[in-house]
């Protein structure tokens, strides 16, 4: 092992008398923290964080000269990001993008609903309602597996060409309900998983205490499982943000729509960019919103698990 | 109206082709403290368990005070339950809800009764058993013999006529096992008729009326507790306490 560096401690502490207050003297304090580790500590943290921002800031500058310097760079920032293209059309592409808002505020408690009566319908053990578990089943199996866009393609256009009467052949009534029926056969499983995280053993001291089983399920089992599955809940509504998108196959003016209107007429790549900057502004902070939750879930469970 | 408020006869219970239950019987008075020791899978769990109908028996018969038959096919188990409690080893308190929703759920929700009276009788309860300060904190806030208690207040909030007590002792740490205990010794000098697996044999001498003995399935002696901690009778109750007094 000859030729390491021996690391040279620079708050030595041999040539201190080491004096640590009495913890059962009078008036001790509840917390003691060594001064010179509590300098240490600090001082670490201090380099940590610098160390962090130079070495990010050194990357982004690396990657981003060499992105520069290609041959292809001033052909692509051309047709990608260009200024005052996206000033043009940037306006648009927001005003666009209320539709897709529309859609997504319409889908989402819809699909809530939806998901949870379906979970529910499929852990239905009463025989005289086997329909409703077969359909609910058969409901799930389809849905999950059929890709959105098609059901969209299927719905969209296949239900207004039959010209029934009183049905609506608004394309984005038909999109959102495609996107509404595929991601709720998606959330009833979800549902479903958080049903099956909640220990036997809940449902049967609420049981044992004289409830029902629907009491069981409204009172003890739901309450949990809900929460459990608020994370991955999440999770699908940032999948639901971007998939309104998919509506845009049938034809309304939504944001993809919007920014493909664009393009095409300039042959300018730019309104892309703009939309999907769009997108990101509103996934980013439901992102961090979902780490947010399951951060704090993470931590009330470890706390329950020492008590 | 008999003495006898629990008549269990000749119950048999299998899982899956094993059985655990052999026929047997078991018949507790009006008040009685009975506490049932054997070895784990000797069936104390799964008696417990039939007697409130949480699981079905294969044969036999369970009568509660003469007239309700546990073992019926037709008995609404809920009604069953509404008149026996029951107190696990974990204590599975509803970790969503406070200690007070914890005890006053099933008041309110199976006896039909006003939030503000099972509020009322759940603080009185809580009170009796040094928990009232806790009414309004989550499980996850109590220590394990508080939430034990929890539990066993949450059970008597429905004011069962009997209690089963499965091991309520085993999941603690040894400093918190006294409390609980002591709750249960309130219980009994209040009168109320329990049936208790236990592995605490200090205790069962102490508290019991009746000892009953499982072997494989089946009450191989039952006695007082002088009786049968004293001098037992049965090679298999002599072994068994020499093992876990040892």
């Amino acid at each position: 092992m000859s030729g390491w560096p021996v690391p040279r401690r620079r708050t030595s502490r041999s040539n201190v008398t080491l004096v640590t207050p009495a913890t059962t003297a009078p008036g001790a304090p509840e917390v003691y923290f060594d001064p010179v580790r509590q300098a240490y500590r600090r001082k670490r943290a201090r380099r940590d964080a610098l160390v962090g921002m130079a070495s990010l800031l050194g990357f982004v500058l690396v990657v981003g000269f060499a992105i520069s310097r290609t041959s292809g760079w001033p052909l692509v920032q051309e047709t990608f990001f260009n200024g005052s293209e996206f000033i043009a059309t940037f306006p648009g592409l927001l005003d666009a993008f209320l539709l897709n808002v529309r859609i997504f505020l319409i889908a989402e408690p819809l699909i809530l609903i939806i998901g949870l009566l379906v979970a529910l319908a499929r852990d239905l053990r009463s025989p005289l309602l086997l329909p409703l578990r077969v359909v609910a089943t058969l409901y799930v199996d389809i849905f999950r597996g059929v890709p959105t866009i098609l059901v969209i393609f299927l719905l969209g256009f296949g239900v207004p060409a039959l010209q029934l009467q009183g049905v609506p052949n608004n394309t984005v009534f038909w999109g959102t309900a495609a996107l509404v029926l595929s991601y709720g056969a998606y959330v009833a499983e979800v549902f479903r998983a958080g049903i099956g995280s909640v220990h036997s053993s809940q449902r049967m001291a609420a049981r044992s205490l004289g409830l029902t089983s629907l009491q069981t399920s409204r009172y003890v089992v739901l309450p949990q499982a809900v929460r459990n599955v608020i994370p991955p809940l999440l999770n699908d509504f940032i999948s639901l943000q971007k998939d309104t998108a998919l509506v845009s196959v049938l034809g309304p003016i939504e944001l993809l729509r919007q920014a493909q209107i664009d393009a095409s007429s300039t042959f300018n790549y730019t309104a892309y960019v703009g939309a999907a900057l769009i997108f990101i502004a509103l996934t980013i902070p439901m992102t961090r919103f979902a780490d947010w939750v399951q951060a704090r879930m993470r931590k009330r469970r470890s706390m329950a698990g020492t008590a | 109206m008999t003495n006898t408020l629990l008549d269990i006869a000749g119950v048999w219970k299998a899982f899956e082709g094993n059985s655990v239950l052999r026929g047997l019987d078991l018949s507790v008075a009006r008040h009685e403290a009975v506490v049932l020791i054997g070895a784990s899978g000797s069936g104390k769990s799964t008696l417990l368990r039939c007697i409130n109908g949480l699981e079905t028996v294969d044969a036999g018969r369970i009568l509660l005070d003469g007239d309700l038959d546990v073992s019926a096919f037709k008995t609404d188990m809920d009604a069953v339950r509404r008149r026996i409690g029951i107190v696990f080893q974990s204590y599975n308190l509803f970790p969503h809800m406070t200690v007070i929703d914890n005890v006053t759920l099933s008041p309110r929700k199976v006896l039909k009764r006003s939030t503000a009276d099972s509020k009322e009788q759940a603080m009185a309860l809580l009170q009796r058993f040094g928990l009232a300060g806790k009414a309004n904190d989550y499980p996850d806030r109590l220590s394990g013999g508080q939430a034990q208690r929890v539990a066993i207040v949450r059970a008597l909030a429905m004011e069962p006529e009997l209690m089963l007590f499965d091991e309520i002792t085993s999941a603690l740490d040894p400093l918190l096992v006294g409390e609980v205990l002591d709750t249960v010794r309130d219980l009994k000098a209040g009168g109320l008729t329990l049936i208790m697996a236990t592995h605490e044999m200090g205790f069962a001498r102490e508290v019991a009326d009746q000892v009953c003995f499982l072997d494989a399935g089946v009450v191989l002696e039952k006695g007082t507790p002088e009786a049968v901690f004293g001098s037992p009778q049965e090679v298999k109750t002599q072994e068994f306490l020499a093992r876990i007094l040892k």
